[in-house]
Formats: structure tokens, C-alpha cells, sequence
């Protein structure tokens, strides 16, 4: 938008040095030693409360519904679909799952809701997890109004691939509405991945929701530790190639109104994704402390000890840290922008002893196949 | 014949004044039938709701921006959140987050805005449509206080009365001219106005571009000239009529100098009252640095209206004889006093499409005034366009383009 009168735009700055009748600008004394950007504020009596010095958030009040979206972030966070398992007669084990394409309504940010495509009805779809070797069968059963794909990031042949135009003439490629595919391969490599739908338009098909975290455990598993997957993405709500929302695990600044309680001295292990769309890359930044960095998860030994890590669409890694102190500690996206469009959060720290219930509970499981994703 | 009396028996002696109003019922009945029944065979609206809002006012003041929003679409539209330069930020409202068919709501958004800087606003919608706002360069708002009125009249003064008042003094120039050189100076005039409402009517359309179209948008301008055209020509008539009967008393005949200057006085008052909103408007936004400078411009620029004005006071007409001091305070004070009500409503109550009706009201006033002073253009073979008129209406137009880029740099 310009400016509303054409008068206006023309005496504009040219006139400004001949200005003579002063006007009263924000240029009152700080009282109360807010940030230098506050200046402008602090002549303002009565006004100049807390909320003005709290970092970028949504109007307060309202939240998002979780009951009706389906699911919670904080749930989602500690959430491994580790599906069903039996044994071949050769002693191998088959894990399989079954997986439903859906259209569902979700809330993204207090009050705006978004007609999102999903995977098991959550954005972002189910956390799938196995072990490296095992056999791996996943059933697609495309319940909404478009064609989809889940094509795996991993090793396998083409027509596992979920690929449209490769496979249709054996059920596979573009499962139409009403249809259903197996995908069937090996877990390999170990590491962290993703799959997402592949059809076209695919920014369209990834943005509106279809996409998951998809890890593979070495063999020999990794050190016990409290675990959570972050999918760092966005929403694109008004259908204009840019996103409005950003957020990890989809709700914008949830994290913010629920930190993660996590415990002090505690090994934490962050599965990280981006699978951001429409903007070329993202980034983790973590406050008042450093990480070791396991670039998509396939080696066993970290690259680098940082506090910002990089990722651009479709990259992923680990992140393993533990915090020294108690306190509230923040982590988001290190473009700003999108920090202040919701992709921020806390880690809530304290003794482990005094975690909420739920939260240890969902931070020390078994995993399935011995040992524990916490402490034992 | 035949026909007419078979018509009269039909209407059956029913007085006229249900007969008028028979169609009205039936209408009403309709409607309410159709409203009842829910517009049988129409079904709904396909498609996701339809989402226009059109920002009306921005207001700064030291941490808050506030956005006056007016829905101007057919569907409730309602607000969710406001980022101001890609972050959101806290707001309440004053009436709700919903807004219906053609209301609005004001957002006090909390930021820490910084003088001088430029921001862009998007609002998401429970949809998650955006409207967009821009901040071009941020500066406080002035508070509407007794102080701030006293401001903007003094502008005014300053931008209206003073210049007007200034170019009158060309009385007794215009007086002591040759007679022959009156129709070149009415057709200077003409040439000036003309001018005038071009510019009027093209600035009031591009603010009615940025007016909800509901209430008529850009039709608003052609509307307000349309009126204001009508109204004149009005009141034209009914002062004829009078004149008229004067005449038959033994008064004066043609149409006076006295006459033809305060018509001209109140279509360029009109015009000005438009000018007033603009300065009034820009001031508030603070995209109006005021100084000498854009004083002194104006003073040049609208002198020329005064000269327009005083120009059909010839001498040797019996009318414009009669001029007295207080006509002439008169006709400076209707031509350049609406500058100052124009820039208090600017700057205390701006709305796009009020603008737009008084920019359209000012140029149908002119237009109306050109058709009323043209005649005395004609020579003395009654051509309207000849060549002392021409060279009179080009030296209008020539002279407010030359002063007008004193005030538009």
C-alpha cells in the first residue's frame, strides 16, 4: 500500500528541512531501563507494563483448541509410533503400520485455522521409528479428496519409492482417493530422516501438512537420554507462496505458553527436521548453551559442538546437549523473522525429580527393543 | 378513447395516493416471502467466505499502532492476529475481533515502534487471509486536543483565507483595465478552475481507490460532483427567480460581477475544503512536514484564487460598483475558510470515503461555476472560444500548473 493522499507523498521529505511547528514526538526520557527499541514507549503513562517488554507473541487470551485440533505439540514432542511388530519364521522382524491421508481442519495460531492435508489426522504425521535391519511395511490408505504418496527418504527400490508415474500399473505411484498401497522395504541407513507426499504440485502437497519424522536406531542403539522430535515448519494461510505461521511441530509458539520441561544435567536428544516450505533454509538456535551436532543421524560420532545449526528443506540431524543450570532457557529459528512468527520456544529446566508426571513418563519409555530413550 | 376510460374504470376511483403505494406492499410482501422461504432455488454461496477489509485509519502513539479496519465484503470477517514487520504482536480491540457486513473495529496493536522507521502490517484472519497496512515513515499521532484544532485552523488560515484574501488585492488592477480585456480575465478564471478540478477530481479518485468499495468507492467522487453540481445550479435558480422578480421592480438586469464572484468564491471554497482535508490528513499521518516553505507555496498557489474571484468585478458594472470591504471579507472567508474545516476533519477524522465525496463535491462546484461565468467569455460576436478568451484560459491554466509545483515538488 502507498500512501493515502498523493499530497501527502509529494511534500513528503522534500519539505521536512523547512519544517517549523514542532511536534511532540516519542522522544521523552526512559524511565524504566526497557530495551533501546522501547523508547518510543516509555513517555506513555499507565501503558508501559510488563507486556511491552515480552518478545513477539500472539494476542494474549486466546489459545490454540489441542482437543479439537487432534493433538497436542507438547504430546507430540515425546511421541514414537513404533507401530506393530512380529517374527518372521527366519527370526527377522516385520514392523508395519497403517497410515490414513485425511483432510482435517487445524488450528495454527489462536484463531486461524487452516485446511490442512495430514497423516493420521496430525500435522506433523506420526513419528515413525524402527531399527536398523528390521523389515519395514507401511500401508497407505489414502482417505482424502486428493491423490497422495508417502515417499520414505531411505533405501529401496523404485516402486517403493511413492513416486507418481512410477508403479501405478502395480497399485503403486499416485494412490488415488479410496485406494490403498504397501510400502514395503528395509530400514536402512540408520540415522534421521523424513517421508512426505511426492505428488504434484509438491510444495502444495508438503506445505498443507503430509510429512513425519522417520528414525532409524543403530543396531546397537544410542546412549539412554530424554528424546523428542522437533519438525520445524510452516503455514503458507493465505495461499500466497509465503508463510504466515512458522513453528516447530506446527502450533506457533507453543513452546513459548508450555515450555519443555526438561532435567537439569539430563542427556537431551533432539530428532531435528526441517521440512520448512517456500523459504530456502531454517535454523536451530539454542540459548545459554552448546549441542553436539549428528548431521541426519548416520554416524554415530557428532561434526561439530555449536549453539546454531543450519538446515535447508529436507535436512535433518541430531541434537544432544544437557543443561548446567535451572531456568528458562529459549530456542528458535535464528531468522528472526521467523522467531517472531511464531517459530520459538523454551526449555524449562529443574531437577528431574520434580518433573510433571507426564513429562517423565513420556521422557523415560522402554524403548521396544531394550534399553530406554531416557534414563533406565 | 376507448382505452383512457377503460383505464379510469379499472383504477375504480381509488385515491392516488394508495395507488402509489400498492406496489410498494406487493414489493415488501415479496420480500419477505423470499426472505422467509430462504431464497428458494438458490442453495448457497459455493466457495470459502469472501474477505475484504479495507484499513480506514492508522493512528501511532508512543508503543501502540492502531488500525481502524471497516469490512467491506459480504461475509463476518474475523480477526486472529497481527504482525507488524514479520512478528506478532499483542493487540486488543474496541469492538471484538469479528467484524460483520460493513462494520468496523479498531486494533490497538502493543509495538515498540521507532520514529522515522517504515512498517508493514499484515492481519490474519480466522481463515488465514492477511490484510495488509502500511506505515510509510512512523510518527506520533497528534492528539485532537484544543491546541491541535488551533493548529490545524491556523494552517488553514495560513493555506486558505490569507493567500484568497492576498489575491483579491488585484482589485483595482482589474478595475482600471481596459474593458475589452475582461473576458480575457473571466476566461483566465475559467481556465484556472478548470484546472482545479481536474486535480480535485483526480486526487479524490485515487483516495477512493483506497475506500471500501461498499460505500461506493471511486462512484463516490462522481456522486459528490454530481451533487454538489446540482445543488448549485439550485440554488442558482432560486436566486434568479428572485432577481427576476427584482428586475420587474426596476432592479439591476444581467447577472452582477458581485454575483458571478461568489459563486466563484464558493466553488473554490469547496475545492479548498478538499485541499484542507488533504493538508489536515497528511499532517496526522506525518507525512506533512509544515514550514515556511510550504506556507509561502501556497500563498502563491491559491492567490490565484483571489484573483479569480475579483476578476468579473469590472468596472463600469452596475453590481461590482457596489463592492464594499465586507464583500470582499466575505468571499475570502467562504473561498478559503473551508481549508479549515477541511483540515480538521483530515486530521482529527480521516475517512477515505468522506474524502472522496467532498473531493467530488469540489469539482462539481467548479464545474457548475465554470458554466455560470463562461458567457462572459463571448466577444462581441458571441463566440465563447475566441482568441483573447483562449489566450486568457491557457495563462489560467499555465499560471496554477507554474505555482502548483511550488506545493507538489
Amino acid at each position: 500500500m502507498s500512501s493515502k493522499l498523493s499530497r501527502r507523498k509529494m511534500l513528503g521529505g522534500a519539505l521536512a528541512a523547512g519544517a517549523s511547528l514542532p511536534v511532540i514526538h516519542g522522544l521523552l526520557p526512559r524511565d524504566n531501563g526497557g530495551p533501546p527499541g522501547a523508547g518510543a514507549m516509555s513517555g506513555h503513562a499507565g501503558h508501559a507494563g510488563h507486556e511491552d517488554f515480552t518478545p513477539a507473541g500472539f494476542a494474549s487470551g486466546a489459545t490454540v483448541d489441542h482437543r479439537a485440533n487432534g493433538f497436542d505439540p507438547t504430546e507430540l514432542l515425546r511421541d514414537f509410533d513404533y507401530g506393530k511388530t512380529r517374527r518372521l519364521a527366519s527370526g527377522r522382524v516385520v514392523r508395519e503400520w497403517t497410515i490414513y491421508a485425511q483432510d482435517r481442519e487445524i488450528e495454527v495460531a489462536p484463531g486461524v485455522k487452516y485446511e490442512a492435508w495430514t497423516y493420521n489426522g496430525r500435522v506433523p504425521g506420526p513419528t515413525l521409528r524402527a531399527r536398523e535391519g528390521e523389515r519395514l511395511r507401511i500401508r497407505l490408505v489414502n482417505a482424502s479428496e486428493h491423490p497422495h504418496t508417502i515417499h520414505f527418504h531411505g533405501i529401496h527400490t523404485a516402486l517403493m519409492d511413492g513416486m507418481p508415474g512410477i508403479g501405478e500399473n502395480r497399485g503403486g505411484g499416485a494412490i488415488a482417493p479410496g485406494e490403498d498401497f504397501t510400502y514395503e522395504f528395509d530400514a536402512e541407513p540408520f540415522g534421521l530422516h523424513l517421508y512426505h507426499c511426492h505428488v504434484s504440485p509438491l510444495a502444495s502437497h508438503i506445505a498443507r501438512g503430509l510429512y513425519g519424522a522417520f528414525i532409524i536406531d543403530p543396531k546397537q542403539g544410542r546412549s539412554e537420554a530424554d528424546e523428542m522430535v522437533m519438525v520445524m515448519n510452516g503455514f503458507d494461510t493465505n495461499f500466497d507462496l509465503a508463510n504466515e505461521v512458522y513453528a516447530v511441530n506446527t502450533v506457533g509458539f507453543h513452546y513459548v505458553n508450555d515450555p519443555i520441561r526438561v532435567g537439569r544435567d539430563e542427556l537431551l536428544r533432539v530428532y531435528l527436521v526441517n521440512v520448512l516450505e517456500f523459504d530456502p533454509i531454517n535454523s536451530f538456535h539454542v540459548h545459554a548453551n552448546f549441542f553436539q551436532y549428528y548431521p541426519t543421524g548416520t554416524s554415530l560420532e557428532p561434526s561439530e559442538f555449536t549453539d546454531t545449526v543450519i538446515q535447508g528443506q529436507g535436512q535433518r540431524g541430531i541434537v544432544e546437549m544437557k543443561f548446567p543450570f535451572d531456568g528458562d532457557y529459549m530456542f528458535h529459528g535464528h531468522v528472526s523473522e521467523f522467531a517472531e512468527l511464531g517459530w520459538s520456544g523454551f526449555f524449562r529446566v529443574g531437577d528431574p525429580s520434580k518433573l510433571s508426571a507426564a513429562s517423565a513418563a513420556a521422557a523415560y519409555c522402554e524403548l521396544p527393543w531394550g534399553g530406554a530413550a531416557g534414563k533406565a | 378513447m376507448e382505452a383512457g376510460t377503460q383505464a379510469e374504470r379499472l383504477q375504480g376511483g381509488l385515491p392516488a395516493w394508495l395507488l402509489g403505494l400498492l406496489p410498494l406492499a406487493l414489493i415488501a410482501a415479496a420480500i419477505g416471502a423470499f426472505a422467509l422461504l430462504g431464497g428458494p432455488g438458490l442453495g448457497d454461496r459455493t466457495g470459502p467466505p469472501v474477505e475484504e477489509v479495507a484499513v480506514e485509519r492508522t493512528v501511532l502513539r508512543p508503543g501502540e499502532i492502531e488500525l481502524t479496519l471497516r469490512n467491506d465484503g459480504p461475509d463476518p470477517v474475523e480477526v486472529a492476529q497481527v504482525a507488524v514487520n514479520d512478528g506478532y504482536a499483542p493487540f486488543t480491540t474496541t469492538d471484538g475481533q469479528e467484524i460483520g457486513r460493513l462494520g468496523s473495529t479498531t486494533l490497538k496493536v502493543s509495538y515498540p515502534w521507532i520514529e522515522g522507521e517504515a512498517y508493514e502490517i499484515f492481519v490474519l484472519t480466522s481463515t488465514g487471509g492477511t490484510i495488509d497496512a502500511a506505515i510509510p515513515v512512523a510518527t506520533e499521532t497528534p492528539e485532537a486536543d484544543l491546541g491541535f484544532f488551533g493548529l490545524m485552523a491556523l494552517l488553514g488560515i495560513y493555506v486558505g483565507v490569507i493567500p484568497v484574501s492576498l489575491g483579491m488585492l488585484w482589485l483595482p488592477f482589474v478595475r482600471r483595465i481596459d474593458a475589452r480585456w475582461i473576458g480575457a480575465l473571466i476566461a483566465f478564471t475559467v481556465g484556472l478552475l478548470a484546472l482545479l478540478a481536474i486535480d480535485a477530481g483526480l486526487e479524490g479518485l485515487e483516495i477512493a481507490a483506497e475506500a471500501p468499495g461498499a460505500f461506493g468507492g471511486s462512484a463516490l467522487v462522481f456522486a459528490g460532483a454530481l451533487v454538489a453540481y446540482l445543488v448549485l445550479a439550485g440554488i442558482d435558480a432560486y436566486l434568479s427567480g428572485r432577481r427576476d422578480r427584482a428586475r420587474s421592480n426596476g432592479g439591476s438586469a444581467a447577472k452582477g460581477g458581485l454575483y458571478m464572484a461568489l459563486l466563484v468564491s464558493i466553488g473554490i471554497g469547496l475545492h479548498n475544503l478538499g485541499e484542507g482535508l488533504a493538508i489536515g490528513s497528511s499532517y496526522a499521518t506525518g507525512a506533512l512536514a509544515l514550514g515556511a516553505f510550504l506556507v509561502v507555496g501556497f500563498a502563491i498557489h491559491n492567490t490565484t484564487e483571489g484573483l479569480a474571484i475579483v476578476a468579473p468585478l469590472r468596472e463600469g458594472d452596475e453590481s461590482s460598483g457596489g463592492v464594499r470591504l465586507r464583500h470582499l471579507i466575505a468571499f475570502g472567508l467562504i473561498a478559503g475558510a473551508p481549508a479549515v474545516l477541511g483540515a480538521w476533519i483530515g486530521a482529527a477524522a480521516f475517512n477515505p470515503s468522506l474524502a472522496a465525496l467532498l473531493f467530488g463535491g469540489g469539482v462539481g462546484a467548479i464545474v457548475q461555476v465554470i458554466v455560470q461565468i463562461a458567457p462572459a467569455m463571448r466577444d462581441g460576436a458571441g463566440r465563447l472560444l475566441n482568441p483573447l478568451s483562449v489566450a486568457g484560459m491557457l495563462a489560467g491554466i499555465a499560471l496554477l500548473y507554474v505555482t502548483g509545483l511550488l506545493v507538489s515538488v
